[in-house]
């Protein structure tokens, strides 16, 4: 019999049952909850008169619509009152329902998917759900992690379980080493490029190969939490050192002689040397240059070295009508550079590369510069208290505000627009997010989705450049 | 609780492949607190030339005049006809609550997002795949016919054209069965309440570390 997945392995340790069509009843250990997906689930368990299955299964904190700039009054310091009405309504339903929050005005309080693995809510082997399609994020930790919709965020506060099929299983592997100045980010957007944003659906994807072993904890996370965007709903690398390391000592963690059996236990998570895989995709890291996304899907990506595609050339037509029209939108035109391409705002944030070594990466680039006098905003965005209180300590704000970044408070900004920091329409914007499509950072809005070296390289130049040529003097 | 047995209704096209949730249902709508009243605001970026806002009157609001669903032959469809992996991107069910508001029961596309599919069949909204061959001649005869219905049958699983054409469908067992009795997934669960907790109780012994009790 052919070994194991990563993947199977975590799914049997969680089925309850299944039925004989292969729909499981599984067991779900850490359910993340924020403002925006659970106001609706919290109410449906009222209106049914259920109560939560497991109270300290869950944890909750206010992301999306948080103001990013001074706020110390709380939620009262939420302008927009339908924001604060959703925000209050999180405060209200965590304290009527006993769950653990982490309020706006909390040191611990950030973007749902930072704050998850920082406070070791998130553990290796758990199932960990959301209502949010970047819980993949998690699968970093060794978790079998994934975004879910309202009415299933519902179904895990009432019952601790879900209902599902199994997916199929992916391997990734990257091999070989990176280039410096080539990092987590753009690995996984080399990936989406090969195999697009429908590459992965259906399958659970195992990240793996040396440059993921070599990759930190946090670089992992990174690159899960972009598996959406290739379509799968999970991502994950097998635990190792470097993740029981990371999970020492936070605040969630299990500690002594059953942090011992844990580790035992966590040792056993990886894919067998016999296992079969669905698909299995290989990338070279020497291969992968730093990447910059010129269309309105994440497949739409090209190397810094590289042109803006030609529809002429394409002989997909579905595929070719998908490029004129994010050609259109974009404002650009077919073969340009992608070093023509001008930068006007900069974000760096969100919950794919707003942890502490993303601001490292962006405040080395930036160090001593300033930013270009065409870009009308630049912002730097911690994914949480806990990251902005040790970049304080590093001096990295100093870094950034020296070079004329703004520095915020945390939350996920203007990754999705859903506070007040926005991209005007027709600008391009230098991102470190996860997600261009039309409208997503504002109405008209045109992201470029990049690595926090790169977005810091381009508000030096106002246009994207090839950071590893700038890394040279450093 | 939602059903769906059948249903015969005027089918409207949306060409595009990729139609990402966020274009479904944009950001500002999320605010809101309730399931409902999303509909006036489905595609509002492409539906409307100007900025959407969430308790907008959207009554008299301008209308993008090149956008297919504003297209006087599409009014009052129900079922939507779009291209591949429609649905990917963000996990908000906000996407089928704002879909099944404007009037869709049903949305046929070549492939979907695996969050938004599992989301769809919660709200009574199936989503068909058919071939990429057989949606580009669905393309053709809704163009070509105005007033284009399409019979969609549940139970056989099969979908009727015009022209007597029968297309047959797969849908997974276990959802067919839930949408044909609009059972309520939560109740459902809640009678193997007994399974659950003696799964729990072993795992907290097995692994202790996964309860922070």
């Amino acid at each position: 019999m052919a070994g194991k997945t990563l993947y199977d392995k975590l799914w049997e340790q969680h089925v309850v049952s299944m039925d004989a069509n292969g729909t499981a009843l599984i067991y779900i250990d850490r359910q993340l909850v924020h403002e925006v997906t659970s106001p609706q689930a919290f109410e449906g368990l009222r209106i049914a008169n259920r109560k939560p299955w497991r109270v300290s299964a869950n944890a909750a904190v206010p992301d999306h619509n948080v103001p990013t700039t001074e706020r110390s009054a709380g939620v009262e310091s939420i302008e927009d009152p339908i924001a604060r009405i959703q925000v209050q309504t999180l405060d209200n339903n965590a304290k009527e329902f006993g769950i653990t929050e982490f309020k706006m005005n909390d040191i611990r309080q950030g973007i749902v998917h930072v704050v998850g693995p920082e406070q070791g809510l998130t553990l290796p082997g758990m199932t960990v759900v959301c209502g949010d399609s970047h819980t993949s994020t998690h699968g970093a930790m060794g978790a079998l992690a994934f975004g879910i919709g309202t009415s299933e965020v519902e179904h895990v506060l009432a019952t601790q379980c879900l209902l599902q099929k199994k997916m199929k299983n992916m391997r990734i592997r990257v091999e070989g080493k990176l280039q410096t100045g080539v990092g987590a980010k753009d690995v996984v957007l080399a990936i989406i490029g090969k195999i697009g944003t429908a590459g992965g659906t259906g399958y659970a994807i195992e990240f793996a190969g040396s440059v993921m072993r070599d990759m930190s904890v946090e670089g992992r996370m990174t690159v899960c939490n972009m598996a959406i965007e290739a379509g799968a709903r999970a991502g994950m690398v097998a635990p190792d050192e470097k993740t029981i390391a990371y999970v020492q000592g936070r605040p969630f963690a299990p500690k002594g002689d059953i942090m011992t059996r844990a580790i035992a236990a966590w040792k056993e998570l990886n894919s067998d040397d016999d296992a079969v895989f669905d698909a299995e995709v290989v990338l070279q890291g020497e291969e992968i240059e730093p990447q910059v996304s010129w269309g309105t899907s994440p497949e739409l990506v090209i190397p810094v070295t590289g042109f803006v595609p030609d529809p002429e050339q394409e002989t997909d037509a579905v595929r070719a009508n998908s490029i004129r029209r994010a050609l259109d939108y974009m404002g650009l035109k077919a073969g340009m550079a992608a070093t023509d391409i001008p930068v006007d705002v900069v974000f760096i944030g969100s919950c794919t590369n707003s942890r502490i070594e993303d601001l490292r990466q962006a405040a080395a680039v930036v160090k001593g510069k300033k930013i270009a006098s065409r870009i009308e905003m630049a912002l730097v965005v911690p994914g949480s208290g806990l990251v902005k209180q040790q970049a304080e300590q590093e001096g990295l704000d100093v870094i950034f505000k020296d070079a004329g970044f703004e520095w915020r408070e945390p939350g996920c900004s203007m990754c999705l627009a859903m506070n007040a920091d926005r991209v005007p329409a027709g600008k391009h914007c230098a991102s470190t997010s996860n997600r261009n499509f039309e409208g997503r950072q504002g109405a008209g809005g045109r992201t470029h989705l990049v690595s926090p070296a790169m977005a810091a390289a381009a508000a030096v130049a106002g246009h994207f450049v090839d950071v590893r040529t700038v890394m040279g003097g450093n | 609780m939602y059903h769906f047995t059948a249903l015969t209704a005027l089918v409207a096209p949306l060409d595009r492949a990729n139609v990402d949730t966020d274009a479904i249902i944009p950001k500002q709508f999320l605010k809101s607190i309730k399931r409902s009243g999303f509909g006036p605001f489905a595609f509002d970026e492409w539906r409307y030339l100007d900025i959407g806002e969430p308790d907008m009157d959207c009554t008299h609001r301008p209308k993008n005049p090149d956008f297919s669903l504003n297209q006087p032959r599409y009014q009052g469809a129900k079922i939507l006809l779009t291209r591949r992996n429609f649905g990917c991107g963000s996990s908000r069910e906000h996407a089928p609550w704002a879909l099944k508001d404007y009037g869709f029961d049903a949305v046929i596309a070549p492939s979907f997002a695996d969050i938004f599919f599992n989301n769809s069949f919660k709200n009574g909204i199936l989503p068909i795949v058919l071939s990429e061959e057989v949606i580009q001649q669905l393309f053709e005869e809704v163009d070509a016919n105005e007033g284009y219905q399409l019979t969609i049958d549940l139970p056989s699983q099969s979908i009727s054209t015009p022209s007597g054409q029968v297309i047959a469908f797969e849908v997974d067992a276990f959802r067919k069965h839930c949408l044909l009795n609009g059972l309520d997934d939560i109740g459902l669960t809640l009678q193997r309440a007994v399974e659950i907790k003696s799964y729990e109780d072993a795992r907290k012994v097995s692994m202790p570390w996964m309860f922070n009790e």
